[in-house]
């Protein structure tokens, strides 16, 4: 079957110019669908093999200067949970989704309200009062159909964690308060999986890297017996352009895990400060 | 007097001085010194650097260096 699908990409792209002149051998947005449709499989598993034999899905043509065709394949047989989906996770998905990360597992149990408008992509008026869960699958979907979504209508806590984030490659820390947050790591550390953790309080925030070895939450908010239940966020409230910054930081750093290259922010808190231009990478250790 | 620069994040931002790029301090002066007088309440100081690395309430500041507080930070 394989052999097939290879001849059959063989026979359909066709070169194509990037803006500098270059040629890749591509193909388009239409015919992925219609081969999976024709050989019965994943349109997913169709842009894994094009890539495999350097063939580049036309979608992710502008990914290609900076990551390999194999990059991309890899990007595409991973997982990666977003656990919280507001401005944060919202965020997070919709670049995720356009990075060809293959399956991404959502997980929260909230549902949209008004005050979610100034700062959350997926929060439209069609949206208010439906899970985020759905908003976010609906985007995805709207943005990327070769990525399998796996949705859970429910929050994380220290019951279900486990169960909600297993298979992860890495997964990314997009709540809304500390308590949860460190629930989430005892998970991802359990797991095994790497956490890519970032907060957010009006015009400031933060984000770092752990891995299942690392010291990590304790060394930003001190143990989690000495919290105040809520965060500064609690009277600051959280800006859009904060937000961004840090759901752009959080997937970079997901990229970068997957495909093993670049710094990471491993026992590093990268902080930024919009009021006064600040960004600043700090040691944790 | 030696001076440090102060750096105080979200909540906290309302504690800072009118010189904080250059405020002075007598020399030998703590952290935790520093932020009684500013009026900060120690409970929420939750991150304290120092010239780019963790520092913490008994670390002892010197001419130059740059201070930064981070209260608790959890939103998304």
């Amino acid at each position: 079957m394989k052999t097939q699908i290879i001849e059959k990409l063989k026979e359909i792209s066709r070169p194509k110019k990037y803006p500098d002149d270059t040629y890749h051998t591509s193909i388009s947005l239409e015919d992925i669908p219609s081969l999976a449709k024709s050989f019965k499989v994943d349109s997913r598993k169709i842009e894994i093999i094009a890539l495999e034999e350097s063939i580049v899905p036309e979608r992710y043509a502008r990914n290609m200067k900076t990551f390999s065709p194999e990059d991309q394949a890899n990007l595409l047989k991973s997982q990666v949970s977003i656990v919280g989906l507001g401005g944060l996770g919202g965020t997070v998905s919709e670049i995720l989704a356009r990075m060809g990360i293959g399956t991404l597992n959502l997980i929260d149990g909230d549902r949209f309200e008004a005050s979610n408008l100034n700062r959350q992509f997926l929060s439209t008026y069609e949206m208010m009062g439906k899970y985020k869960t759905e908003a976010a699958v609906k985007r995805i979907k709207e943005i990327n159909a070769s990525i399998a979504v796996r949705r859970h209508d429910e929050y994380l806590d220290d019951k279900n964690s486990d169960e909600l984030i297993r298979r992860s490659d890495v997964i990314v820390d997009c709540l809304d308060n500390i308590k949860t947050r460190f629930i989430l790591e005892n998970a991802s550390k359990k797991a095994g999986s790497p956490l890519v953790s970032a907060a957010v309080a009006g015009l400031s925030g933060h984000i770092t890297t752990i891995f299942p070895e690392d010291r990590g939450l304790k060394l930003i908010y001190g143990p989690p017996n000495d919290l105040k239940s809520k965060g500064a966020e609690a009277s600051l409230g959280c800006l859009p352009s904060a937000v961004s910054v840090l759901a752009a930081f959080e997937t970079a750093e997901v990229v970068k895990i997957i495909l093993n290259k670049g710094s990471l922010l491993r026992n590093k808190l990268l902080i930024i400060d919009l009021l006064d231009n600040i960004t600043e990478v700090l040691d944790l250790l | 007097m030696v001076h440090v620069t102060l750096k105080l994040f979200a909540t906290l931002s309302r504690f800072t001085p009118d010189s904080a790029d250059r405020y002075p301090i007598a020399p030998g002066t703590t952290v935790k010194h520093l932020l009684e007088k500013l009026g900060v309440p120690e409970d929420d100081v939750r991150l304290i650097f120092i010239n780019g690395i963790k520092g913490n309430l008994t670390s002892t500041l010197t001419d130059g260096d740059r201070l930064g507080i981070f209260p608790p930070v959890g939103g998304g």
